[in-house]
């Protein structure tokens, strides 16, 4: 299989569906000449020409409401919002219209759309550009909201994003374009709201989803040398989310930890920890525990960066205590 | 420091005795007057059926603003879009829809147009490229970029009518959707039914500068105003703005009108004087009509009647319609989600 970075997966998918498909066109800030801010779509606007990838003013609203009026009638448009940070200008678009439209018209109109858009914080980027906001979206009935982790996941499931009919928020993370993976070749396509197990074990569940999918890999490396055994569930989308897979995960191990970037009260965690009570309160052995974002935004220091991330040694440390360890 | 604005009352600039100049064949005048008093008797009869709990949830009427409504959307072809707002029941029907439809939806009934998910402000009908009625001010206006940009991605000659308050051109949304139709050359004629008034707020109170119709220049756009109580003149000014669309001209068009109810049915509008309401309705756009068509001999008051009648008839039959079919079954709660949703996942 051939190993290609993060955003060579997303750029394959994005050409690939435009040759299938002449009704898919990007639109968003920067797409064309300069290539997108992460330069995902560099050279498309070459291949496709400018209708096809439309570079559009800083105009966020526009963009999303662009994309579903014209998802409405006939086309499936991708948009890019340059960072998730700056959605919020434009949310009305896609929770109020994007997302509702085809339930309060009762089934008599459709939104396929995908918005593309990084999360996440890194880089000293500080407060407002270094937000997980995905989980506003994975609120709202109507919405799906996608977030993969490895190449071959965002290849496949932004293949399939593409040809799905509802919206998509399509979840990138900033940090991750240069990340390599193999990615099948050809038309590799991966379903949306099955989750995926990305290691297999028997002592102990962490589920979580894009990038700390990583960093629950190398704690589960860490904990294998101590011989506490990890399962790791790549959730993969928030909405839908596939109870089942992590249910079945949890009655396996009968422990289960949350992992996410994002803010702790009422984040992904919250909810996950929530269904987990319901589905299978009798398996655990120990509380669930939530491990994520510190509850600040984020600040521009390095020390004080670091210190309000997730941090891999706690992760390891809160398994070693979940399993009686010291 | 904000100076709160001295209130004068906003008298309408009259085009009463401008001549009426007629092209079109007595049918299609007559069948222009059937659809404004069909939309009056539509509002009447609704706004009797909300007193009576038979409609719920909020209900903003046409009342006053009959010739903005047909007088824009009777013009359009069949595949031409619309995107409206709340204020909308005018709207769906001047496009065509069956107002027992419309009436069944307002009663939350499955055979209404949005099979009782929408109600009011959420009407729909596809195969009339009636892209609904939205309730967020403004929230419509940036989905008639897409829908114009659609009609020029796929080749085809469409227009697409874009709907909107005077309220909403204060909001964000109405300059990024304005804006991008201009820069795209997007055939889209944005029409501002200026009825003076966002909810309790005069347009002097919410713009900067109140003639909005001067805004298209800025958007490299075509900016028109005209009598919102003249279907004629309105009529003209958008049969203009449909052929400077398909030479991908974009318009404004501001239509001065006035609604002679409050805001919603909740709204007892004691903001504004009853000689206000009166100055208004003296212009009043149904009987102003009908004195052009009388003086120029192409009605008579018998076929008036009639038409009054027929009217009555098909609003009644509406209702009847409405009141006896069926609310939609509970078990079809989350039916329309999602498309194709995958088995076996919690959505």
């Amino acid at each position: 299989m051939p190993v290609i970075t993060m955003r060579e997966a997303l750029h394959d998918a994005l050409r690939e569906e435009m040759i299938r498909d002449q009704n898919v066109f990007l639109l968003g800030e920067e797409i064309g000449r300069f290539g997108g801010s992460y330069k995902v779509t560099e050279g498309l606007i070459d291949e496709f020409g400018p209708e096809r990838v439309l570079s559009t003013p800083i105009a966020e609203s526009g963009i999303m409401g662009m994309a579903t009026g014209a998802a409405m009638t006939g086309l499936r448009p991708v948009a890019e919002i340059m960072t998730i940070n700056f959605i919020m200008v434009g949310m009305d678009q896609l929770v109020n219209n994007a997302a509702k439209i085809p339930y309060m018209f009762g089934g008599e109109a459709r939104t396929p759309l995908v918005v593309r858009t990084p999360s996440g914080a890194a880089h000293q980027l500080t407060a407002q550009h270094s937000q997980s906001l995905e989980v506003w979206f994975a609120y709202v009935p109507g919405m799906y909201v996608v977030a993969p982790s490895t190449p071959a996941d965002a290849k496949g499931l932004l293949k399939s994003s593409i040809r799905n009919d509802n919206p998509i928020l399509f979840v990138e993370n900033l940090v991750m374009y240069n990340e390599k993976g193999e990615v099948p070749e050809g038309d590799h396509v991966v379903p949306i709201g099955k989750a995926d197990i990305k290691r297999e074990g028997g002592d102990l569940s962490i589920i979580t989803y894009s990038r700390m999918v990583h960093m629950a890999l190398e704690a589960a490396d860490v904990l294998a040398e101590e011989g506490i055994s990890v399962e790791v569930v790549d959730l993969r989308s928030l909405r839908p989310l596939d109870v089942e897979t992590m249910i079945a995960s949890v009655k396996k191990t009968n422990r289960a930890l949350v992992l996410h970037e994002g803010w702790y009260k009422y984040g992904a965690g919250a909810e996950v920890a929530a269904q987990i009570q319901e589905h299978a309160f009798d398996y655990l052995d120990h509380p669930v525990v939530r491990i994520s974002g510190q509850e600040v935004p984020m600040p521009y220091s390095t020390v004080l960066e670091r210190a309000a991330q997730p941090r891999m040694e706690d992760v390891v440390e809160r398994a070693r205590f979940m399993l009686g360890r010291k | 420091m904000v100076k709160e604005i001295e209130r004068t009352e906003l008298e309408p600039t009259s085009t009463e005795n401008r001549p009426a100049e007629f092209h079109e064949s007595k049918e299609e005048l007559h069948s222009l007057f059937r659809t404004m008093s069909l939309i009056r008797r539509f509002e009447d009869t609704g706004w009797e059926m909300y007193t009576r709990a038979k409609i719920g949830g909020y209900f903003h009427t046409n009342h006053g603003e009959e010739a903005t409504v047909v007088g824009t959307i009777c013009p359009l072809r069949p595949q031409d879009w619309i995107v409206s707002f709340y204020r909308e029941h005018g709207h769906i029907i001047a496009r065509g829809t069956d107002p027992k439809y419309v009436m069944a939806e307002l009663f939350g009934r499955e055979h209404g147009v949005a099979h009782g998910r929408g109600g009011s402000m959420h009407l729909f009908d596809y195969s009339r490229h009636f892209l609904g009625g939205y309730g967020i001010v403004a929230g419509q206006m940036p989905l008639a970029i897409g829908v114009g940009w659609s009609s020029k991605y796929r080749g085809q000659d469409e227009i697409t009518l874009l709907l909107t308050g005077e309220g909403a051109m204060a909001n964000g949304a109405s300059h990024e959707a304005l804006n991008m139709i201009g820069l795209y050359h997007l055939p889209v004629i944005t029409v501002v039914v200026n009825n003076l008034y966002g909810m309790g707020t005069t347009v002097h109170e919410s713009a900067a500068n109140p003639e909005i119709w001067k805004r298209g220049e800025m958007y490299g756009m075509h900016g028109a105003q005209v009598d919102g109580m003249d279907v004629m003149a309105v009529r003209r000014t958008m049969q203009d703005a449909m052929k400077r669309a398909s030479n991908g001209q974009p318009s404004l068009i501001e239509a001065m009108t006035y609604r002679y109810r409050g805001h919603s049915v909740a709204d007892a509008a004691r903001y504004r004087s009853t000689e206000e309401v009166q100055s208004w309705r003296q212009q009043d756009p149904i009987e102003r009509f009908y004195r052009q068509l009388s003086k120029a001999d192409l009605i008579t008051e018998e076929e008036r009647n009639a038409i009054d009648e027929s009217v009555e008839k098909q609003v009644n039959a509406a209702v009847e319609f409405a009141d006896s079919d069926e609310h939609p079954d509970p078990n079809g709660l989350f039916d329309h989600l999602y498309v194709d949703p995958p088995a076996g996942v919690s959505l």
